[in-house]
């Protein structure tokens, strides 16, 4: 062995040989390096389906992306109007903004050249700022089985279609413990829903305490604001569901069940004082009447009460609830349910007087005069006429009034046959009820499936018991047999007829389609209007009524400055419960704003 | 004799080598080393703390940022701590993807390792080579990940996305281009006299003395102790695959050497196998909403095979929605801080970079 080891010393001269051959580098920016389709560059984010929830500034780890008010986009129900706006001076590029974002909207890019000599500028909003290089050049994105958004839902468990039928029992059966933790584990806490609440409610927050075990602490959050919450549990329209961050691709969280859930941890009227423990303030000696016991005038009434007030509610029916009481059926909302609730109004210290109507039992001047405030929440009771002929005839009856005899525990004989006119969710209330009597019963809607107001679960639920639906009929007459009874009842086909200006679809009756349903009864469904004629004309002059309703500012105050009012009846009603509780809460705020001073 | 005087001298902050900011204190005689000290803390970014902040999927985007030549091992540490403390089974699937990207992450660290480990010996076309070739390995972690250097890919429950459209043929075509580059780098390096003479009986560890001291991954292997965590306990499909462990008997700069570019072929081998027996499956176990993602009571420890040996993670949860606590512990803490101060003394100065690459000193990793 030499000293030194020629060949060793040799060998690297071999790398002579890669002289002359294409180098491995890439000379930009002669010779392009394109990224690959997978690739976490800049920001794209589609700015008409981002919603504005703010998802992806929650889960960045950088706290890179602010939610900025972008004055293009208004914000409406389901959109904060707010975007994202990426600090790429703290981005990471780790793109968990794109794995969590729920519509979708937010992608990342194959762009990743960025130079600039103003630190500010590194601020942009993606979407507006690369409006147009950036689209086509996405590359990372996220979608339902890769985003970690959780998209489906945790089934409701249900009596099956054919035992339901059978009986007035509770068709929603509620989430056990696991199934309630489940389902609000999938909140992202975005607050769409509290905006789009009539009543906002604190939803987010709730969820959070359900998903966290804390279900005393969500009772506590519910009764905030919401009087009625097991009311709510059970039917509320939830429009916060309607604008759930997740239900643009998937399903929104099951909000009125979890509150449902919640409340069911709450049994008892004991137990409700006790989770909720309410602060009841000293008596103040100022009194308000209330007029009519549904939810707005039981909301006002419970809050009042907290505050101190004496509240005397004087109630037309021989049992609270109103609307919500009679209106829907059993099997939806049971009766326990709504004892139990008055009976913990009451044990907080509601008077209520019950079968006592305004106008007939006790004059409205009484009332005016005995009570420093007065709040009316007396609801929509007239039922509107169908409109075609022979609809006075027996056997013609309108939903609301079916619905309050069922309630009552009343009998109606609907016979074999039963035809519904509406696609509102009275409507399907008065079809699932007389499929309980055991009658064949079709739906008659003068528009599409998809255009019925009704809950999309209560008509699944009325086709599963059996509840034929025939869509764009058009009701005609009704015929009558010979001894003056119903025997049918006569429609029409129509054609959806777009709208010019872009309104919903307006039926047209298509000629000659004219078709006979042959049934023993014909039941109204297509709304309802306001009795004001207990209210003397004196008092007309300042509580002004227009198209059938109260006119009231912000405080729910009529132009008499000591009267409010509040629910259906009003301009603000939006016929459902929880506006209604919205209402009496706004009340609530506005009395003690006005009693303030003789306090 | 003279005697000649001694001198201190400070190696550092600013990267020493290429391996980080940190500094060493040489007490020098001549251009011999008497005695080091090591100073950390130069680099210092909260990391473990900083996680005790974030949620449990955050965390992992500060994860990958410990060590900057290999994030994936950190990833998937953490990951395995995580899902043992959860009980979240990872498809049969997603370990195969795991255990691919690990092996190629092996071979980008090794390609960097090349760069490092030569260019402190001043052959610096090596590195221009290696550095270049690893760019071909990155392009494979863009394609599948969409990052080159900072995956965040690997993370509890699985991995984040299945493999594209024809990502493995290119694996394999890389692979089948990276062996062929061996012997290249033979030419240029290993059987460079200009490297063997500098690498042979410097910075040695003695055999006796390398458990003792804390050695781990190819240093401990160099001194001829055959230990590597996928072989002890294996993890993730390493027991369904066929390799071999190197190790080689010297404890010096050549050994780690040897070792590294055995396991450089074994890791290529690795990739083919794992390629060829990968089940077609899910790829992820998805976790709850990562906001509301509540990982139970307890604490684990998982350890996992990095390049430069094994690290483990502690990852303590007290049953809510962010880590109680994360503490990582890789081998650039042991080699970096104490074993350097007992390599050193004795040698050259100009070897001490030259060490400092062969144990591979991370600083980032020391200070997390």
């Amino acid at each position: 062995m030499s000293f030194i080891d020629l060949k060793g010393l040799l060998q690297p001269l071999g790398a002579l040989k890669q002289i002359g051959k294409k180098p491995h580098t890439i000379r930009f920016p002669y010779e392009k390096k394109d990224a690959s389709d997978n690739y976490r560059g800049l920001h794209y984010n589609e700015i008409n389906d981002c919603i504005g929830c703010g998802n992806c500034s929650t889960i960045c780890p950088n706290a890179a992306i602010d939610m900025i008010d972008l004055l293009e986009v208004e914000g409406n129900a389901g959109d904060s109007g707010l975007r994202p706006r990426i600090d790429n001076g703290r981005c990471c590029w780790c793109a968990l903004c794109v794995d969590v974002c729920p519509t979708g909207s937010l992608n990342l890019t194959k762009d990743y050249i960025y130079v600039t000599d103003d630190p500010n500028s590194f601020l942009w909003m993606p979407g507006v700022d690369n409006k147009e290089e950036g689209k086509d050049l996405i590359s990372y994105t996220s979608d339902t089985t890769t985003s970690l958004s959780m998209y489906d839902r945790v089934p409701m468990r249900e009596l099956e279609g054919k035992e339901r039928v059978k009986s007035f029992a509770e068709v929603v059966l509620g989430y056990t413990e696991d199934e309630a933790r489940a389902e609000a584990e999938r909140c992202i806490s975005c607050g769409l829903c509290t905006e789009a609440c009539p009543e906002h409610m604190h939803i987010p927050e709730y969820i959070n305490a359900i998903a966290r075990g804390e279900d005393e602490d969500a009772v506590k959050i519910i009764y905030d604001n919401n009087p009625l919450p097991e009311m709510c549990g059970k039917v509320c329209t939830r429009r916060c569901e309607d604008v759930c961050a997740l239900q643009v691709r998937g399903d929104a969280v099951a909000i009125r069940w979890l509150k449902r859930y919640a409340t069911e941890t709450a049994p008892t009227v004991e137990a409700i004082k006790e989770v909720v423990n309410p602060v009841i303030e000293e008596p103040n000696g100022l009194t308000v009447g209330i007029i009519g016991a549904g939810p707005a005038g039981l909301t006002a009434g419970y809050y009042l009460a907290l505050k101190g007030y004496d509240v005397t509610i004087y109630e037309a029916q021989a049992h609270a609830g109103g609307m919500v009481m009679y209106g829907i059926p059993k099997y939806r909302f049971p009766l326990d349910s709504i004892d139990k609730q008055i009976e913990y109004m009451e044990s907080i210290g509601v008077k209520i007087n019950y079968n006592t109507r305004v106008g007939k039992d006790i004059s409205f001047d009484d009332i005016y005069k005995n009570f420093d405030a007065v709040f009316i929440g007396i609801g929509l009771q007239k039922p509107w006429n169908i409109g075609i002929k022979n609809e006075d005839v027996p056997g013609v009856i309108p939903a609301i009034e079916y619905l309050k005899i069922i309630n009552s525990g009343g009998s109606y004989d609907v016979g074999k046959k039963v035809a519904v006119i509406g696609g509102g969710n009275v409507a399907i209330d008065g079809a699932r009820v007389s499929a309980r009597f055991g009658a064949e019963v079709t739906i008659l809607y003068r528009r599409r499936v998809k255009d019925m107001p009704a809950d999309w679960e209560e008509i699944e639920g009325a086709e599963d018991e059996g509840v034929h639906i025939i869509p764009q009929a058009i009701p005609t007459r009704i015929i009558k047999n010979e001894k003056g009874r119903v025997k049918g009842i006569e429609y029409v086909m129509a054609k959806m007829l777009t709208q010019e200006g872009g309104g919903r679809p307006r039926p047209v009756a298509i000629e000659g389609s004219e078709t006979i349903y042959e049934c023993d009864t014909v039941i109204g469904a297509i709304g309802q209007q306001a009795d004001f004629t207990w209210l003397p004309e004196k008092y007309k002059e300042s509580v002004l009524i227009e198209r059938g309703k109260i006119q009231v500012n912000n405080d729910r105050q009529t132009g008499d400055p000591k009267i409010f009012a509040g629910g259906d009846a009003v301009k603000f009603g939006n016929a459902d419960a929880i506006s209604a509780i919205a209402d009496g809460f706004s009340a609530m705020k506005g009395i003690d704003k006005l009693l303030l001073k003789k306090k | 004799m003279i005697r000649e005087k001694e001198t201190t001298l400070y190696l550092g902050p600013q990267h020493p080598g290429i391996t980080g900011n940190m500094m060493i204190k040489l007490k020098v005689q001549g251009d011999t080393v008497v005695s080091a000290t090591t100073h950390v803390g130069y680099l210092h970014r909260a990391f473990e703390k900083l996680i005790e902040r974030r949620n449990w999927l955050n965390a992992f985007t500060l994860l990958c940022r410990f060590c900057v030549p290999e994030p994936d091992p950190m990833e998937l540490t953490y990951a395995r701590a995580v899902e043992e403390l959860d009980n979240r089974e990872v498809p049969e699937r997603a370990k195969y993807i795991r255990v691919i990207v690990m092996e190629l992450a092996r071979l980008q660290s090794f390609l960097l390792w090349y760069a490092g480990q030569a260019g402190s010996g001043g052959l610096y076309t090596m590195g221009q080579w290696s550095v270049g070739d690893r760019n071909y390995v990155l392009d494979l972690f863009e394609d599948l990940t969409g990052g080159r250097i900072y995956h965040m890919y690997i993370w509890p429950g699985g991995v984040r996305r299945d493999l594209p459209d024809g990502w493995t043929d290119k694996v394999l075509k890389t692979m089948d281009y990276l062996e062929n580059r061996q012997k290249d780098y033979n030419q240029l390096m290993f059987d460079n006299t200009v490297f063997q003479k500098r690498a042979k009986g410097v910075g040695i560890i003695p055999k006796d003395k390398a458990v003792e001291w804390g050695v781990v991954g190819p240093p401990l292997r160099g001194t001829g102790i055959k230990s590597d965590v996928r072989i002890d306990e294996p993890y993730e499909i390493y027991d369904k695959l066929d390799f071999v462990v190197p190790t080689f008997e010297g404890g010096d700069i050549w050994a780690r050497a040897m070792v590294r570019q055995e396991e450089f072929r074994q890791s290529i081998s690795i990739i083919r196998q794992a390629i060829e027996k990968m089940p077609k499956g899910e790829y992820y176990n998805k976790v709850p909403n990562p906001m509301k993602w509540i990982v139970p009571e307890g604490q684990a420890w998982a350890k996992t095979e990095s390049v430069r040996g094994e690290i483990g993670f502690y990852v303590a949860s007290n049953g809510t929605n962010k880590p109680y606590r994360v503490h990582a512990k890789g081998a650039a803490y042991t080699h970096g801080v104490t074993v350097l101060e007992k390599v050193l003394p004795g040698q050259n100065i100009a070897d001490v970079s030259f060490i400092m690459n062969s144990l591979g000193v991370c600083p980032p990793e020391i200070e997390r």
